[in-house]
């Protein structure tokens, strides 16, 4: 690079210098790289020019590659740019388009050294301005240097055009005005004899029209002589990309571009132009069946490669079609499945997204089984892949796939007890969704939370907690479904749910005190219509009487220790009751109908259990009414505070079934009262319900709450202390005194029910899981986290392969037993709120200023040949009425090209699109005849070969595209 | 367009980064570490795509391939062919191969300036100007036989390069 100078070799140290010392450092690579620095700061100082570029040289190879900070070198930068020396300049420019933005203070400084090199003879210079102000050009470097670009574009050396081309994208972007000067020299570019050009102008306006199509929709007819002209892939590929872009505006030109693409798709030897050639087709032009037909034909040639790429292109283009013709998918099944078990995770990606595009209600099930078992055979990471997208797939549009929710239920506790499932977030949010919105699939939610809690080894996993806790909420929310409360609030109670962390815990306990109230309620009621009571009092006076009974319950307060005695005979004949529920529930299980529901509620809720159950719950929430997290205190004080108001309101029934008093009516209102509240159903809320609530009259809701200080000022914030121990049935309060006897009694208590549950887990084998006569909870329970390691992976796919296909194949629908149940919906609402893509002001200038252009263009090439025009548009227009004036103007002319090109056309449209085959063959002729086109692509693949046994290390992909 | 090119070795040493998109420079030192973890993961003979949206923002796609010791990489959005950005990476990498006879990566570590101006010649601003590997050696010789001729100024005394140059 730099010159053999004495100067420099004596003195400074060259970039390869600074290389080789950092490869040969012994300091460490950050100490030597300071060091640098602090060298190059002093050199770059030196008021020698030369000096000051190397030094800027060797900073721009540091901010480069080892992330230096090269900002405070801005103005170096710039006296090295305006060096007279080639070599100087050119390490000025590069550092400056390296480091330079729209912030850099001396940004100001360059324009005119810019203009002075755009104008330069020297193209290198010239090129080198370029470079620069396509890549750091801001608004007033546009602006102030839009006419020399404008000169350049017509340069009559190559080698600047093209690169005055390339930069008028960066020009237009920044100062959309150029556009008035400089749009119509880019168009004549378009016509430009020269490759290169061509080249760079297509690029420029593939871009353009990614970001505002309908603009350039007047130049399609340039495009449309390109697309039919043209030999050179490159370009090919960006006229494809913009027709993709300008077809679907306006139908008629899909239709005249189909052929010719399809023409190209057939002939060309290119992957990359054949590819770009499927992928408009079934993009933009999906609506054509004939190109599709043949778009997809390709893409099975493509999925039958060897080569990756190409399979993973061929995936990615039939992930496309999918949506609209799913039958392209089903046709290549086989491959499709195949790819599930490919090494390669692109691919698996890819075809795991298909597979999930071919479900259908009808095959869901089948489906989901077997991803479900892939799922568990896979790594953790594809695993989750293969959970997110059957959870995303069944949940689309409300479970809009899902017919049976018994089955979806069951399947979500099978994904949840996938060894490797993180998606547990999903999973607890769709639990409780199903929950809420599908009445019909409680009951078996219940079953599913049943099992899932009822499981102590699932505790130990944290992915599972989120699940745990949406299963807690569910069994306490729905409990009225369960065929055994007491056993779910067994299960919630477990020792190990101190696994739990407390944000869960706290959904547990909850369900635990809408368990108790549901049971005792039944069995409460259950009582009253045995006994045939009183008639009903009137609310109010129920009301009142409650809140007396309160005030009692606090004056009676110390006689509670007495009633605690009182129960201990109730622990004791436990084990008895235990047998009888099971013995019960079993029965229940039995045939599962809502009868034996109403039959074993009626009967199952006997005295003995109820206590049991308060007695337990009592044992297990002793200890937790210590605990030091808020949410967790409330909630054990709440139950615990229930608990006592039973113990002392219905000593009758916790000691004789047949009296009744009057007292015992009261707690019986208060009970009634609070399974009410719970019974109230939850549904799903709108995202827009708050907005929806009416402000009264008269209320002025005030922005600022400045003023809220003044009126609060004497009012104290409740002190922590005053939600802590306070239970709310009794209004007892604990003071620290009893609450050290309290936990005193704890530890026996504790360790006594760990003894109970210890001999209880004993006598029922796996924690409390009563052994089912038919199977059809334990079904669900167990296989999940056994691997079959007999099943080898080739056998799977194979399996997959078949089992699919004839679920694919079979169209018809599945008659279901039931019919599907509702889904509860919200009008509206439950979407997200669409935030509509605000565009750029400086994006919606550029487009004026190019339809302003274009219209202007066209109005005076339109009016030599505005006879031939009317002709030819002689029937309706039936494009979109309310399309702009100017794009009118552009299908007249192109139309009236296309009649121009009318002769061309037929010559190569006499071939049926319908008949494949036939045309395949005409046209594997026509490759032929086209000699020089292989011809040259055989030179260039034997360049690459040339050039591949020296770098021989990876296979070389063939060349696509020269 | 293309927003980023990258070269780097095996063990995630950089050997050339250059963005188009100047949002993509910031933090670059951390997108490279992402992209060089994420391509060591990949097993030989595998496509030569990787996701990398969550390196390179939305609607990016990445091209790589491996050669002996270095990966080229290229990142692009959906204006750009995937396939013709493996053919643009096998250009580069001829052109190197022309410039250097037979490179390997010390060639490539020693001439970051060459592999730079290599590189200006095919991708301009982000887009592709240049795909023919023999006329980016002609240009990348004119520049060299320009610099030459300009260093060879220095052989004169200072004062007087800097007086001519006035």
């Amino acid at each position: 690079m730099a010159g053999p100078s004495m100067m420099e070799t004596l003195f400074q140290r060259t970039l390869e210098d600074l290389i080789k010392g950092m490869r040969l450092q012994l300091i460490g690579e950050s100490a030597f790289i300071s060091k640098a620095v602090e060298e190059i700061r002093r050199e770059i100082k030196s008021t020698d020019l030369h000096t000051k570029s190397i030094a800027l040289q060797k900073l721009t190879y540091l901010n480069s590659l080892h992330d230096v900070d090269m900002s405070w070198a801005a103005f170096h930068a710039v006296e090295c740019m305006s060096s007279s020396r080639f070599a100087d300049k050119r390490i000025g420019y590069v550092a400056a388009s390296q480091s330079f933005n729209e912030s850099t203070p001396v940004l100001l400084l360059i324009t005119n050294q810019l203009r002075k090199d755009l104008t330069s003879v020297n193209e290198h210079e010239a090129s080198l301005a370029l470079e620069c102000l396509a890549k750091i050009g801001t608004v007033d470097l546009a602006r102030d240097l839009t006419p020399e670009v404008f000169t350049l574009l017509s340069s009559s050396k190559v080698f600047v055009r093209k690169k005055s081309i390339g930069v008028t994208m960066r020009v237009f972007e920044k100062y959309p005005d150029a556009v008035r000067v400089c749009f119509k020299r880019l168009v004549e570019n378009l016509e430009s004899s020269d490759p290169q050009s061509l080249s760079a102008t297509v690029g420029v306006f593939c871009e353009l029209a990614a970001k505002d199509p309908l603009s350039y929709l007047p130049l399609a007819p340039e495009f449309y002589r390109i697309l039919v002209d043209s030999k050179n892939n490159w370009v090919l590929i960006k006229v494809l990309k913009i027709f993709a872009r300008l077809a679907p505006l306006e139908p008629r030109l899909a239709k005249k571009v189909t052929e010719p693409i399809c023409e190209h798709m057939r002939r060309t030897g290119a992957k990359s132009l054949m590819f770009e050639c499927v992928r408009t087709v079934v993009g933009s032009l999906s609506e054509y069946e004939s190109a599709v037909k043949l778009a997809v034909v390709k893409i099975r040639e493509l999925l039958l490669e060897d080569d990756p790429n190409l399979k993973y292109l061929g995936l990615h283009a039939l992930s496309i079609v999918a949506p609209k013709h799913s039958w392209a998918v089903l046709e290549n099944k086989e491959v499709v499945i195949k790819s599930l078990s490919d090494e390669d995770a692109n691919i698996k990606l890819e075809s795991l997204r298909l597979v999930m595009a071919m479900v259908s209600e009808s095959n869901i099930i089948e489906i989901s089984r077997v991803l479900v078992h892939y799922a568990l055979k896979s790594d953790p990471e594809f695993c989750n892949e293969i959970l997110g997208s059957i959870l995303s797939t069944c949940s689309r549009n409300f479970y809009e796939i899902v017919m049976d929710f018994d089955w979806y239920v069951s399947l979500l506790g099978e994904m949840s007890r996938t060894p490797h499932c993180q998606k547990s977030e999903e999973i607890e949010f769709q639990l409780i969704d199903v929950g809420m919105r599908v009445r019909d699939a409680r009951p078996e939610l219940v079953r599913l939370a049943r099992s899932l809690l009822i499981d102590p080894a699932l505790l130990g996993n944290p992915f599972l907690h989120r699940i745990l806790s949406a299963a807690a909420w569910v069994s306490g929310e729905y409990v009225e479904f369960s065929l055994n409360p007491f056993e779910l609030a067994e299960a919630l109670i477990q020792p190990r749910a101190s696994l739990l962390p407390t944000s869960i815990r706290v959904v547990y306990l909850q369900s635990v005190f809408k368990i108790l109230i549901f049971c005792v309620n039944s069995y409460l009621s259950q009582t009253e219509t045995l006994a045939d009571l009183e008639p009903e009092v009137p609310d109010s006076i129920s009301q009142r009487e409650n809140s007396e009974a309160s005030d009692l319950a606090s004056v009676r307060a110390l006689f509670e220790r007495e009633h605690d005695e009182a129960f201990n005979p109730g622990v004791l004949d436990r084990p008895s009751t235990d047998n009888s529920i099971e013995d019960i529930g079993n029965a229940a299980d039995g045939d599962g109908q809502t009868s034996t529901f109403v039959s074993f509620r009626k009967n199952g809720f006997t005295r003995e259990s109820i206590v049991n159950l308060v007695n337990l719950v009592e044992v297990a929430m002793r200890p937790l009414s210590v605990s030091l997290e808020v949410e967790m205190l409330e909630r054990t004080c709440n139950i615990l505070g229930l608990i006592e108001v039973l113990k002392r309101e219905l000593p009758a029934v916790f000691q004789n079934e047949k009296v009744l008093e009057k007292e015992e009516l009261e707690v019986l209102k208060l009970i009634k009262l609070m399974n009410d509240a719970f019974s109230e159903e939850l549904g799903p809320v709108s995202t827009s319900a708050q907005e929806r609530v009416p402000i009264p009259d008269g209320l002025v809701l005030k922005d600022n709450l400045a003023d809220l200080d003044e009126v609060m000022g004497d009012v104290k914030l409740p002190s922590s202390s005053s939600f802590s121990l306070e239970s709310p049935y009794n209004g007892q309060r604990m003071d620290p005194a009893s609450c050290n006897v309290q936990s005193k009694e704890d530890s026996e208590a504790s360790s006594e029910s760990t003894s109970l549950l210890a001999e209880h887990r004993k006598r029922h084998g796996l924690y409390y899981l009563p052994s089912e006569g038919n199977g059809t909870i334990s079904n669900d329970y167990p296989p999940a986290n056994d691997l079959k390691s007999g099943d080898t992976n080739q056998d799977d796919t194979e399996d997959f392969v078949k089992l699919t296909a004839q679920s694919l194949v079979s169209k018809k629908k599945p008659n279901y037993a039931k019919p599907r149940p509702v889904v509860v919906k919200l009008d509206e609402g439950e979407s997200v709120p669409v935030v509509l893509k605000k565009r750029d002001s400086r994006d919606d200038l550029l487009s004026g200023a190019v339809r302003d252009i274009l219209l202007g263009d066209d109005a005076v090439k339109l009016s030599s040949s505005i006879k031939g025009k009317e002709k030819v548009n002689a029937d309706p227009l039936d494009s979109k009425e309310n399309m702009h004036d100017m794009e009118n103007s552009s299908h007249r002319k192109s139309s009236s090209r296309r009649s121009k090109q009318r002769p061309h056309r037929k010559e190569r449209g006499q071939t049926n699109p319908e008949k494949l085959g036939v045309e395949k063959e005409e046209h594997g002729g026509k490759v032929k005849s086209k000699s020089s086109h292989r011809h040259g692509r055989q030179k260039s693949r034997q360049k690459a070969e040339g050039s591949s046994d020296i770098i021989a290390e990876t296979p070389v992909i063939p060349d696509f595209l020269l | 367009m293309i927003k980023a090119v990258m070269v780097m070795n095996t063990q995630g040493k950089p050997r050339l980064a250059k963005f188009y998109d100047y949002e993509l420079a910031g933090f670059a030192k951390l997108r490279l570490l992402l992209l060089s973890a994420a391509l060591s993961s990949r097993a030989e003979n595998v496509s030569n795509f990787v996701e990398a949206d969550a390196i390179f923002g939305l609607d990016s796609r990445l091209v790589y391939k491996h050669y002996a010791t270095l990966y080229f990489v290229f990142v692009f959005d959906s204006s750009e062919n995937e396939l013709a950005m493996l053919d643009l990476i096998q250009v580069f990498v001829e052109t190197l191969d022309k410039c250097f006879k037979n490179v390997c990566e010390l060639d490539i570590v020693f001439n970051y300036g060459k592999m730079q101006t290599i590189l200006d010649e095919i991708v301009f601003g982000g887009q592709v100007l240049e795909t023919s590997s023999a006329e980016v050696m002609k240009v990348v010789e004119e520049i060299s036989k320009l610099e030459a001729a300009s260093n060879a100024i220095t052989f004169v005394p200072k004062t007087v390069s800097n007086w001519r140059g006035r």
